[in-house]
């Protein structure tokens, strides 16, 4: 079964895949060289729930690449997790094959890209390994940021792009409506879009066709040394990292020393390939033009970084590919085993992860309050989401997490320069020159009718106004300038719930401004709880304390001992709430020496206080760790 | 060897309260002669004749449903089988409603020397309301009749924290009952008992709160220790000298042998249940047991059943814990659960309240 292990897990696992038959009419013999001008290699872009996945299974299912029977909704997201989402994590790449209306048989190379603001550079990543970029628009909701962002990213790559309007089917459909959006907002010719729905399997043959027209086939020598992209890559307990890549000139076979050029590590080619709907098949070959993945009994993911370019050892290329940049993370939170003896579990569950995912990053630390756990980095919030969502149900693992913290930079007053990803870490307010936060650029489209309540979130969350602009009648863009620890809590679920789930959302980064920050304390009993602690801008301190101080009292039960809750800054206390004592336990008689009820009540209290975190003489829930990290709900 | 306590667990019951879940079936004359021989058989066969018995204690259920005749061939039995002690302490509990003044005096020359009666209030309504069917005037007379057959030794249970109970009405009770001539009080808190009548939102509702139990619980342990009866267990109070020897086996860990369906024991090395079945106890020859605990009075359980005790546990019982108890003391004794004297740890009236917390504080990581 290893060649069907994608990213760590089987895939379709609810179809038994041994089951599936793959119909392909045409199946490509091994070796052999395929014409460049048959070629063609896209993406589909869309936001969130416009059908991207869907139109991807229908192409799969109109090219026989998958047997009907066999179609399980949405075969490229593997993972619960996407499916349950409908979000992709993952690129991923299926070779098929098509018979034009011209009569010629195509190649097409579909590479799923995932479609979060998260995975940005990934998209970028998988946008650059194509020639076009099929743009899904939902008929009924029309562009929304998410689209805007990577259409305006594959324009940037050069990338043709070919709309397409989905859910044609849909009573709100109004695709003439969305066309005059494609073209006045984004500024392409769609009139001509084909108008589909993917769900009920409408017109997707315009689409094909499209694909062949419109997309151009890629260019490149094949007798010029390798240069191939990284686009993706994952871990494969029998053949070790298996990386999917674009070959731009040049040749790669089985056989080859192949150099990556970021890392300068050197493997030997075992495997060169594509992969159709289900499993990688082994070519022997790539070359220019192809899309397709290389097994070469590399052993560590941290070797393959996604942007690197793949090159001959013996023959190398002058110079990479542009684009690569190293991935940083973002966001950071501490992961804890809500069990300590678990902590090697997750220790081994983290590095799992990270086979297939080399954003993730985790170092150990200890908290006084929870005991031994990770630092983790994420891209963004989602990527953290996600991570912590596959811990707990693949690796069956119950944790404990802290609030997400951004990286601050900080300059002492000795000149000395700090990066805080840790608000434990932060230095004491008499030693710092000067603190400073990440900003990001945000962008906003919604329904005109929800500008106020956009506006005033923005606002609260000290985002700063930069324009406005209304796509038609109806819809805005917004910009906002957004200080990035603003929107890691809850941002993005307050910004749903306010415009009824209309508005999107999607954001860049642009660097580090000055701030008025403060390190928020929370303590119980008089001690500092670490996992707690969070940094903040002075102004939002003490609704911020006054509100986690009431949600902790919510969440911590009474108990032996009263429980004061303080929130401060420095030794100022500027919120408090108290937990009263229990005054009555539950009694048991011992009549007539039966003593195996008090017994039984002594074993539950002891379980109880084992789902306790034992600060002191302060019992601690972890969903009192937990309530604080949704403030709003 | 060590002295040896009997409860006898008698499982019968004119009429079930709707508060209790203790095992018990309704009585027949043919039903009570046949256990009675059973209790006997299995008196022969656990049958130690140099081991002292210096407590006995018929428990129910209802004992008082059993004759004089019963009875006293139960107590002679023992005397048979095992050496008991002159100054024994034999004790029966009673309901107000099943002793006349002559069975009284029969019991009393059978060998019975300490009554329990199960007055539970001097309110006759907050009776009916707990399904008793003794009066508090039939409950009184029940008392003085048991003083005038030669019991110096009387305890009566109270229960406390009744649907609607209030302050003033639990101090009736108490005044009232401590007026008669007893020397002891068990003292319960009403508890709902899953699958009891009692565990119904009409009942429920009624109860007093948290803070209306302590309050009540507090104002209780005051006024009886007042008119002298000395809280010295979680729910027991004596006057100076009449504490129950034979409950306080239980929380030294001492020896006890249950004999009766559901009869629980603490028997040479190991903890064993009657099953809960007056059919097999009657048909089987010896009582069917199942053991529940073959390694009894470690420290967990020791700590457990001493700190019920106003004496509390003596540190140097288990050396090994003394620094862990005593690390944790300081906070238990702030908050006024717990004192100390450097030789003992006891538990406060606040402290008895939450003993499932303060008792795991002190004996868990």
């Amino acid at each position: 079964m290893g060649d069907l292990q994608i990213y760590g897990r089987k895939p379709f696992t609810n179809s038994g895949l041994s089951d599936i038959i793959i119909l392909s009419k045409y199946v490509l013999k091994r070796g052999k060289t395929l014409a460049n001008d048959k070629i063609r290699n896209f993406c589909i872009i869309a936001h969130i729930d416009h059908g991207k996945s869907t139109l991807a299974d229908r192409i799969l299912e109109k090219t026989e690449t998958v047997a009907i029977r066999d179609m399980e909704d949405q075969l490229l997201d593997n993972m619960d997790i996407e499916r349950e989402r409908g979000i992709t994590i993952k690129a991923r790449a299926v070779r098929l094959k098509y018979t034009a209306q011209d009569g010629e048989d195509y190649i097409f190379n579909l590479i799923d890209t995932p479609g979060h603001v998260d995975f940005n550079y990934e998209v970028s990543r998988s946008l650059a390994a194509c020639e076009g970029a099929i743009l899904v628009v939902d008929a009924s909701q029309g562009i929304e940021a998410q689209t805007l962002a990577n259409t305006y990213l594959a324009i940037e790559h050069d990338l043709e792009v070919v709309p397409v309007v989905n859910k044609i089917d849909l009573p709100s459909a109004d695709p003439d409506r969305v066309c005059n959006e494609v073209e006045n907002v984004i500024g392409i010719p769609a009139m001509d879009a084909p108008r589909i729905s993917a769900k009920m399997g409408t017109n997707i043959e315009a689409v094909l066709e499209k694909i062949v027209t419109d997309i151009p086939a890629p260019q490149g020598d094949p007798k010029m040394p390798l240069k191939a992209l990284i686009f993706d890559s994952y871990y494969d307990s029998y053949k070790g990292v298996i990386i999917y890549v674009r070959v731009k000139e040049g040749r790669v076979k089985v056989g080859d020393n192949i150099r990556l050029m970021a890392t300068g590590a050197v493997f030997n080619v075992v495997e060169a390939g594509f992969m159709d709907a289900s499993n990688l098949v082994n070519n022997g070959s790539l070359e220019a033009g192809e899309v397709g993945y290389i097994a070469a009994s590399i052993k560590s993911i941290g070797d393959t970084q996604v942007g690197d370019t793949v090159t001959n050892d013996d023959c190398p290329c002058d110079e990479p590919l542009p684009g690569y940049r190293k991935v940083n993370p973002m966001v950071f939170s501490g992961i804890y085993p809500a069990d300590g003896a678990k902590y090697g579990d997750l220790r081994d569950a983290l590095e799992k992860l990270q086979l297939n995912d080399a954003s993730l990053s985790f170092e150990p630390e200890t908290s006084i309050a929870l005991g031994f756990g990770f630092r983790c980095g994420f891209l963004g919030l989602l990527h953290m989401e996600i991570i912590q969502e596959r811990l707990e149900r693949e690796y069956n693992l119950d944790l404990i997490t802290t609030a997400p913290s951004v990286i601050y930079k900080v300059t002492m007053t000795n000149g000395e320069v700090q990066y805080i990803d840790n608000p434990t870490n932060y230095p004491d307010p008499a030693l710092i020159q000067t603190a400073e936060e990440p900003m990001v650029k945000a962008s906003i489209l919604s329904p005109s009718d929800y500008v106020g309540n956009i506006m005033e979130l923005c606002q609260d969350r000290r985002g700063v106004f930069k324009d406005m602009k209304y796509l038609d009648d109806t819809r805005v863009e917004l910009h906002y300038e957004l200080p990035l620890n603003e929107i890691v809590y809850d941002f993005f679920d307050v910004l749903k719930s306010r415009t009824k789930g209309y508005a999107s959302f999607d954001y860049e980064m642009m660097g580090y401004v000055p701030s008025k920050l403060v390190k928020l304390d929370i303590l119980l009993n008089g001690d500092v709880v670490d996992a707690l602690s969070f940094i903040i801008h002075t102004d939002k301190a003490y609704a911020r304390a006054r509100k986690i101080a009431e949600k902790l009292k919510d969440n911590i039960p009474r108990q032996l001992f009263e429980v004061p809750i303080q929130a401060a800054i420095g030794g100022k206390i500027i919120a408090r709430e108290t937990v009263k004592a229990v005054r009555k336990d539950v009694l048991a008689k011992c009549y007539g020496g039966d003593i195996t009820r008090k017994k039984k009540l002594l074993e539950k209290q002891k379980e109880g206080k084992k789902r306790m975190r034992q600060l002191g003489t302060v019992e601690v829930p972890q969903e009192a760790f937990m309530s604080v990290l949704k403030l709003d709900s | 060897m060590r002295d040896l306590g009997i409860y006898i667990h008698v499982p019968f019951c004119g009429k079930k309260c709707g508060y209790c879940d203790f095992y018990s079936v309704k009585w027949t004359k043919q039903a009570a002669e046949d256990y009675t021989v059973a209790v006997l058989r299995n008196l022969r066969h656990y049958s130690e004749a140099d081991r002292k018995v210096d407590t006995v204690y018929l428990g129910g259920g209802t004992p008082s449903l059993l004759t004089s005749m019963q009875i006293e061939s139960i107590l002679s039995e023992i005397r048979r089988s095992f050496l008991l002690d002159q100054q024994a302490e034999i004790t029966m509990e009673a309901n107000p409603c099943t002793i006349s003044a002559e069975k009284l005096s029969e019991l009393r020359n059978a060998g019975v020397n300490r009554l329990s009666i199960g007055v539970q209030s001097m309110i006759d309504s907050e009776l009916k309301m707990l399904g008793r069917v003794h009066s508090a005037e039939r409950a009184v007379q029940a008392v003085l009749d048991a003083e005038r057959a030669g019991f110096e030794n009387i305890s009566c249970d109270l229960m406390i924290a009744l649907p609607e109970q209030k302050p003033e009405s639990l101090q009736y009770s108490v005044e009232k009952l401590t007026k008669l001539p007893i020397k002891h009080i068990s003292a319960y808190i009403l508890k709902t008992e899953e699958g009891t009548p009692f565990d119904c939102d009409e009942i429920k509702r009624k109860l007093p709160d948290e803070d209306g139990t302590a309050e009540l619980y507090f104002e209780m342990v005051q006024l009886l220790e007042k008119h002298g009866f000395m809280q010295y267990e979680v729910s027991n109070f004596a006057k100076e000298g009449y504490t129950s020897r034979h409950n306080c086996r239980y929380w030294k860990c001492e020896d006890y042998l249950g004999i009766g369906p559901a009869a629980h024991s603490c028997y040479n090395g190991k903890r064993f249940a009657v099953d809960r079945d007056i059919t097999g106890f009657i048909r089987s020859g010896i009582q069917q047991i199942t053991v529940t605990d073959e390694n009894p009075c470690g420290f967990e359980e020791y700590a457990m059943l001493r700190l019920r005790l106003k004496e509390g546990l003596y540190l140097d019982d288990f050396p090994e814990h003394r620094n862990d108890i005593e690390k944790k003391l300081p906070p238990l004794v702030n908050a006024g659960y717990v004192q100390t004297d450097g030789e003992s740890v006891w538990l406060t009236p606040k402290g008895f309240l939450m003993s499932n917390s303060v008792i795991s504080y002190l004996v868990f990581d």
